[in-house]
């Protein structure tokens, strides 16, 4: 009875106040060699892959990353370019520019959490410096952000939970969305759009950068289907993730301005 | 803890991490949902068996642990366990003597309340899971429930936990 009652006042104090920071990180200290031993048959599934992979396939691997990186460092240079006349524009706008952002690589740690929310655990902490609503990206957009960081370890939250909500824009028009999470992987909806919106499959979403949260331009997701019906109020748009939510093991890192 | 005061309280303590283990270790999508409540399981087992070590204390405890492997809000699985642990203490005589598959009846019960208790709590923050296959949790455990009980039976009388 005792224990009920102490049960229910937390969850009180957790989920209203936030005042039990301290129990949980202590918690979580206790479980995280038990979460590193449920991500050690990923790791060794990892490396048995690497380490028995066939000569050939390597070569092939290396000569394909090979090309690509100089795909990508032909675009560098370009970039470089680009944003030096950018710099130079927004000078002779006197706005202020735009700094280059501090990054981490983490990885994923295969641990299954709750399976109707799409929670996810890093192996970065506080000890890392990271820190709580730190956006979480990888090669092909945003992931997520960091919901709970405990000393080794750490709790990101995907874009696609149901409880997830990302300020988007739709980088063709420049429309302003919000893009919430459905539960089902890599699946969001952009809700309360008028049936007459300028939308189309295909169309890339980017973050906005409104909220503070997200740094902004970096590509979310793509419009997958719009549905119109006259006589709703509002279409119904779905999009999928870029980002490989469910495959990615890596992921970036990515400090704001004001927590570097 | 009275846990580890009498003799091989770490059998109890190690079979407890084995089953929060099994309940992080990563399944395939398909099967995520079918995993069993590997915690309450083994739970239920240690109340039954030595309902005066194992009891609603040691439910609770593990119920906060539960809470943090899930990223649930602290408690909600501490309340489940604590009245799963305070049931299975209570009956532990009724259900000792049931045949095996009759006991599977039992724990379909306690974990279906288990769940329930849990659904609520997520109902009242506004988390709801929308689907049915919430409640396959409690089937899939009922069905290994026999396999857990005579692994455990076995463990317990090698190392002479009493």
């Amino acid at each position: 009875m005792v224990l009920a009652v102490a049960s229910l006042a937390i969850m009180f104090l957790d989920h209203r106040q936030h005042h039990l920071e301290a129990i949980r990180d202590g918690l979580t200290v206790v479980l995280a060699p038990l979460q590193y031993i449920a991500d050690l048959p990923a790791i060794a599934v990892d490396w048995s892959a690497e380490t028995l992979a066939s000569r050939n396939s390597i070569e092939a691997e290396n000569r394909a990353l090979k090309a690509e990186h100089l795909q990508l460092k032909l675009r560098l240079q370009k970039l470089d370019a680009l944003m030096a006349e950018n710099a130079r524009l927004r000078e002779l706008l006197q706005s202020s520019t735009v700094v280059g952002e501090r990054v981490l690589i983490g990885e994923l740690l295969a641990v299954d959490m709750d399976p109707f929310k799409r929670l996810v655990i890093l192996n970065k902490g506080e000890q890392d410096g990271v820190y709580e609503g730190q956006p979480l990206l990888d090669a092909h957009g945003v992931m997520g952000q960091l919901v709970r960081v405990a000393p080794f370890t750490s709790v990101g939250m995907l874009i696609s939970d149901p409880s997830h909500a990302i300020p988007i824009q739709v980088n063709r028009t420049g429309l302003r969305a919000i893009a919430l999470g459905t539960g089902a992987p890599d699946q969001l909806d952009i809700p309360h759009l008028p049936t007459n919106v300028d939308l189309e499959v295909g169309d890339l979403l980017i973050t906005s950068g409104l909220g503070g949260r997200f740094p902004p331009g970096y590509p979310v997701a793509r419009i997958t289907s719009v549905q119109r019906d006259p006589s709703q109020p509002y279409a119904v748009v779905t999009a999928e993730a870029t980002a490989r939510l469910e495959r990615s093991r890596e992921v970036l890192l990515v400090w704001r301005e004001e927590h570097k | 803890m009275t846990l580890f005061r009498h003799q091989h309280g770490w059998v109890i303590a190690a079979s407890f991490a084995v089953a929060l283990l099994l309940t992080m270790l990563p399944l395939p999508d398909w099967a995520a949902p079918l995993r069993p409540e590997w915690v309450v399981l083994v739970l239920i087992y240690w109340c039954m068996a030595l309902p005066s070590r194992v009891g609603v204390g040691t439910g609770w405890i593990l119920g906060l642990l539960l809470d943090v492997a899930r990223g649930a809000i602290l408690g909600q699985h501490a309340l489940a366990l604590s009245l799963v642990a305070f049931l299975a203490v209570h009956f532990h005589q009724r259900i000792r003597i049931y045949p095996l598959w009759q006991q599977g009846f039992s724990i379909l019960m306690l974990v279906a309340l288990a769940q329930m208790l849990v659904l609520w709590i997520k109902g009242v923050v506004g988390q709801l899971p929308g689907t049915w296959t919430y409640w396959l949790p409690s089937l899939t455990s009922s069905l290994f429930w026999p396999w857990v009980f005579l692994l455990l039976r076995d463990v317990r009388r090698r190392f002479r936990v009493a």
